[in-house]
């Protein structure tokens, strides 16, 4: 493997400094191509939107055309309630999820005994099951319930899908912050909530930013639950995108406008918070 | 102190609550009911999406909720809502296959009392006016399931510039024998044009559907009198090792992967010599917003084959029903008598500015009208024909204890047709041989047989 | 599970003398909401496994004791079924920590641009399955109007059907561009809190590459590749939405896993006691698998590491 790290190399004499440079501009090169060919697929997409159906599959590909909103103007209209109630269930699953996980995550990571080893086992372990083995049972229970259709429904689900989660990593960040600063806690005379306000979640909160991004990239993305426990008043994006497949006619230009809109705001989201994530991985359940 | 002010937020919310629960009282009083309709994501269903405002014209009381999905995502979510009462939906699409299957299941509301209840409404509508082949379809001891959407049955639909190049013509009524021979002077893989396009995606109603048809015409049937299963019959044999041979040495490239909407696509952009699917193609191959074959597309029959004419090309509809679980009956009624009668395909014709794109095969007074033979004309008498001799009572050669063209009419089919649209779709891939296809095949059907109760 | 044991082993076990909250008290919520959530229907799974139920034949729904479970482990090629899925997560799961691992090292060079292209790196992580399927299907590989034939074709080749001749293969590469990101992500972080001191001394040494990469980065990516690993196996053992939208789990049962078989079976067929039974066998199979996975990574890990 030669794509070993070659930054601040000492600068050598002569012909290996030459050599150096022309191996990094070589990987230099290598690495943009990488980046592009994984780009685009999801350009492709983009451009797609903005062409007419007959463009879109057109064979040879049209790369130059004029750019048109058709395809928006029929995309947009259903578009922000099912925007809203993604952002209600992301966000409202996200956060209980934390409610109920982070304090889990504590009492797991401070006070390890062989039960608290099981315990986190048991919990990934519910994370095992394939949504569509349950999803009778589940839609039996969701029906006597009341909660069919219903953004409650959607959070309680994927609060479920994340709990885990949250539990699992929050318990490794939380293990990795030296026990010495609880001891001197103790000693001070610090509560049990003491010790989590002050010392487990501040010293944590990169890891908390972290596993939020990924709480709620998986809870925007979801599917299946989506599909099968919403109808109308509670569907998210990913029922949407689903209104505009078709196993008739031609629909890829307005399907891609409709996932162009679907995925841009976890896209510019997740970009902006990039940094912020790896920080927090950084420092959390990767040493 | 505290409880004073405890009791009177207490007595404070109380009448809140009171007079909210009054106000919901009024306004559900003052009539305002609401149906959602649960619907396919085909042109045709979209259109009728859009004409909600015209319902409300006419309704102005009764708001419409619209769910509308993919095929399979829609056949899904609908069965798994009526099979367990949730009552979700108050308008459901439900297609040819599961009417007589969920009416028999008690999940639909049959519609015969409702027409009689309603003698204005059920003189308007006209049930007389529907096509008997269909009307049909939707019945099930004498009592309407179901009013139809639109109805389609399969063609041959080929392109007459390729057909002139390749100095070959189309006869009105082609046989499966001459269509091979067409493809094989047409095919030019080196200029991106494939001899013939065929339903190659595996599933009950994508390969199954075409291919089906071929046996029926080659003389084979899915079961004998006995419920026996035949897939091993030489007639499934010859059809198989037919449609392999055809779509392998003039088809285009990765045919199992494609259904309906990969044909169309294929075939609008003037890919294709040949295409043999549903009517409903008729419509978009002459839309020049997405075809470029508009003024060379032709239209023919269904291939027939050298067992039997008969069974050769298909019968499908989408119809609209109401779920035993709605609590909406009338509501839901007054909107499938709406979207399904005359006025609305005078409607649609209006709204899409052509009488070619309105909602066919549902009534006789659609194919009398001079506007739409004048918009249609190029394959509007073809579709009615296909349609009206498509019958689901007489589609095979050989009698048989179902009834279905493209499928057989019973609820464990859908499950083998897609399981044996596999093993076809593996033989057509080179997976596996058209011999062990065909056995595999055989042996899932004559468990479907036995363990439906069916076989005695 | 033997990743947590080894993470919470950086922390000595001291019992803890005074506290008000149990521990108990504080994981309990959490216990008893996934209790609820997750074994109420996993235990009315386990019911309906014992019956035939189908969904469309509601009046016959007889007790059939261990039938469902009985075909299930009797027909050969369920056999292909499982295969498929280890293929599937395995193949995928390889792809993307090679594939990452060689983005994180390439990303964590200093060059212009670098802040800006691991942005946009992670953008594919962030696509909808059911997106990524439906784009991949038609505008990629569509042996006619796909853009990778278009550029084989202009290249001089023959197009390839990709879904057809290549369909475990395709599937694994569409799955492996979603999660690549993830692994680069995670691993990148773990080369970036490798001390710089560390890779100046084994140079100075006149360290190869190789073995720079083998005795300075391996050992130090230990837990990164531990963490890549759970999240993508739980994960990937549950691809649904990419087959889905594109092989249909074809040809024949080429990239049907078992996610995907149990979807045909309970809404393809409405066989809903097979699917639950499948369901059942499916949980019991992940997580021994799952365990015994992550065991020998760890133990081969341990092994890298211990000098």
């Amino acid at each position: 493997m030669t794509a070993a790290p070659t930054t601040n190399v000492p600068p050598n004499r002569g012909s290996a400094a030459a050599r150096t440079r022309i191996q990094n501009i070589v990987l230099t090169t290598v690495t943009y191509l990488i980046a592009i060919a994984f780009l685009f697929p999801l350009v492709w997409m983009m451009m797609a939107a903005f062409k007419t159906e007959a463009q879109a599959f057109a064979a040879p590909p049209v790369f130059a055309f004029t750019p048109i909103l058709d395809n928006f103007q029929r995309a947009l209209p259903s578009y922000f309630p099912a925007l809203l109630n993604s952002l209600t269930a992301a966000v409202g699953s996200t956060i209980l999820a934390f409610l109920l996980g982070l304090p889990a995550a504590f009492a797991l990571a401070v006070y390890p005994t062989k039960r608290a080893q099981n315990t986190l086992t048991w919990m990934l372990s519910t994370k095992m099951m394939p949504a569509v083995g349950v999803i009778v049972p589940l839609f039996l229970l969701y029906k006597n319930l009341g909660l069919l259709d219903t953004r409650t429904g959607l959070i309680l689900m994927y609060t479920t899908m994340n709990l885990p989660l949250v539990v699992w990593m929050m318990h490794s960040y939380m293990t990795e912050i030296p026990y010495a600063i609880y001891e001197a806690a103790k000693i001070d005379g610090a509560t049990v909530s003491q010790e989590f306000f002050r010392i487990a979640l501040p010293l944590s909160m990169p890891g908390v930013s972290a596993t939020a991004l990924l709480c709620l990239i998986f809870a925007w993305n979801e599917v299946f639950f989506a599909l099968n426990l919403t109808t109308s008043d509670a569907a998210p994006l990913s029922v949407y995108i689903g209104s505009f497949k078709t196993s008739m006619g031609l629909f890829w230009a307005q399907l891609s406008a409709a996932a162009t809109l679907t995925v841009l705001p976890v896209l510019i989201f997740g970009w902006v918070a990039q940094r912020q994530l790896v920080r927090g991985l950084s420092l959390g359940a990767v040493k | 102190m505290q409880s004073i002010s405890q009791r009177y937020s207490f007595k404070r919310s109380l009448t809140l609550a009171l007079s909210l629960g009054t106000a919901a009282l009024l306004s559900a009083a003052s009539a305002a009911s609401t149906i959602t309709i649960a619907t396919v994501n085909n042109p045709d269903m979209v259109t009728m999406q859009g004409l909600t405002g015209e319902f409300n014209k006419k309704y102005p009381d009764i708001t419409v909720k619209w769910v509308v999905l993919p095929e399979n995502e829609l056949r899904q979510k609908i069965t798994l809502d009526v099979a367990s009462g949730a009552g979700s939906f108050d308008v459901a699409t439900v297609g040819a296959y599961e009417v007589p299957i969920w009416a028999k299941n008690g999940w639909l509301d049959p519609l015969t009392p409702l027409f009689a209840k309603n003698a204005a409404l059920a003189k308007s509508y006209n049930l007389s006016d529907l096509l008997p082949s269909v009307r049909t379809a939707l019945t099930l001891k004498g009592n309407l399931y179901a009013v139809p959407f639109y109805a389609e049955s399969s063609m041959t639909f080929y392109n007459k510039a390729l057909f002139q190049k390749a100095g070959v013509t189309m006869p009105a009524q082609p046989t499966w024998q001459q269509i091979q021979g067409f493809a094989a002077k047409i095919h030019n893989p080196s200029a991106g044009v494939y001899g013939i396009c065929m339903r190659g995606l595996p599933g009950w109603g994508e390969n199954m559907a075409v291919f089906t048809t071929m046996v029926n015409t080659f003389g084979g049937r899915w079961f004998d009198n006995d419920w026996k299963a035949q897939l091993n019959s030489p007639a499934w044999k010859t059809a198989l090792n037919f449609y392999v041979d055809t779509l392998t040495k003039y088809g285009p490239p990765g045919a199992t992967s494609n259904g309906f909407t990969e044909n169309l696509t294929l075939m609008s952009q003037g890919k294709c010599g040949m295409w043999i699917d549903a009517t409903v193609a008729a419509g978009f191959l002459s839309d020049p917003g997405s075809s470029k074959i508009v003024n060379t597309v032709g239209f023919a029959n269904a291939p027939v084959g050298p067992g039997t004419p008969r069974g050769n090309n298909w019968f499908w509809s989408w119809n609209l029903a109401i779920p035993k679980s709605s609590k909406q009956e009338d509501a839901a009624f007054k909107f499938i008598t709406w979207a399904t009668s005359k006025e609305y395909i005078a409607l649609v014709a209006k709204a899409k500015g052509t009488w070619a794109s309105v909602p066919p095969g549902t009534r006789t007074s659609t194919y009398s009208n001079a506007n739409y033979k004048k918009a249609a004309g190029a394959f509007s008498s073809l579709v009615l024909k296909s349609i009206n001799e498509a019958d689901v009572t007489k589609a095979t050669k050989d009698p048989v204890p179902y009834t279905g063209i493209q499928f057989v009419a019973i609820p464990e089919f859908q499950a083998l047709g897609t399981q044996v649209g596999q093993y076809i779709a593996g033989a057509l891939s080179g997976q596996s041989t058209v011999d062990q296809a065909l056995k595999q095949a055989q042996d899932a059907a004559n468990k479907v047989a036995k363990d439906g109760g069916y076989q005695k | 599970m033997t990743v947590a044991q080894n993470l919470t082993a950086t922390s000595p076990p001291a019992p803890r003398q005074r506290f008000r909250f149990t521990p108990a008290a504080l994981i309990w919520p959490a216990m008893l909401y996934l209790i609820l959530t997750t074994q109420v229907p996993f235990f009315m799974t386990l019911y309906y496994s014992l019956f035939r139920y189908n969904l469309v034949d509601p009046t016959n729904r007889p007790f059939v004791g261990l039938g469902n479970y009985i075909s299930l482990l009797t027909d050969p090629q369920n056999l292909r079924i499982v295969l498929n899925t280890l293929v599937l997560a395995g193949g995928t799961l390889a792809v993307t920590l090679i594939l990452g691992g060689s983005l994180a090292m390439l990303l964590n060079r200093n060059f212009p641009g670098r802040a800006l292209l691991r942005t946009l790196m992670i953008s594919s992580f962030l696509v909808m399955p059911i997106v990524t399927a439906v784009v991949w299907k038609n505008m990629l590989l569509n042996p006619v109007f796909g853009f990778f034939s278009w550029v084989v074709s202009s290249l001089g080749g023959v197009p390839v059907d990709w879904l057809a001749q290549y369909p475990m293969a395709s599937v694994i590469a569409m799955i492996a561009w979603e999660w690549t990101p993830f692994a680069m992500l995670i691993l990148l972080t773990g080369l970036q809190s490798l001390p710089e001191d560390q890779l100046e001394a084994v140079r100075l040494d006149g360290a190869s590459p190789w073995q720079e990469f083998r005795y300075v980065v391996m050992p130090h990516w230990t837990q990164a590749i531990q963490v890549v690993v759970l999240m993508e196996t739980i994960a990937l053992l549950q691809v649904y939405g990419e087959i889905y939208g594109s092989t249909s789990g074809g040809p024949g049962v080429a990239t049907t896993n078992l996610p995907y078989f149990i979807y045909q079976k309970a809404f393809a067929e409405y066989n809903i006691g097979l699917a639950s039974a499948a369901g059942v066998l499916t949980v019991i199979l992940t997580n021994v698998l799952a365990v015994y996975l992550l065991r020998m990574i760890n133990r081969t890990l341990a092994h890298n590491k211990g000098d």
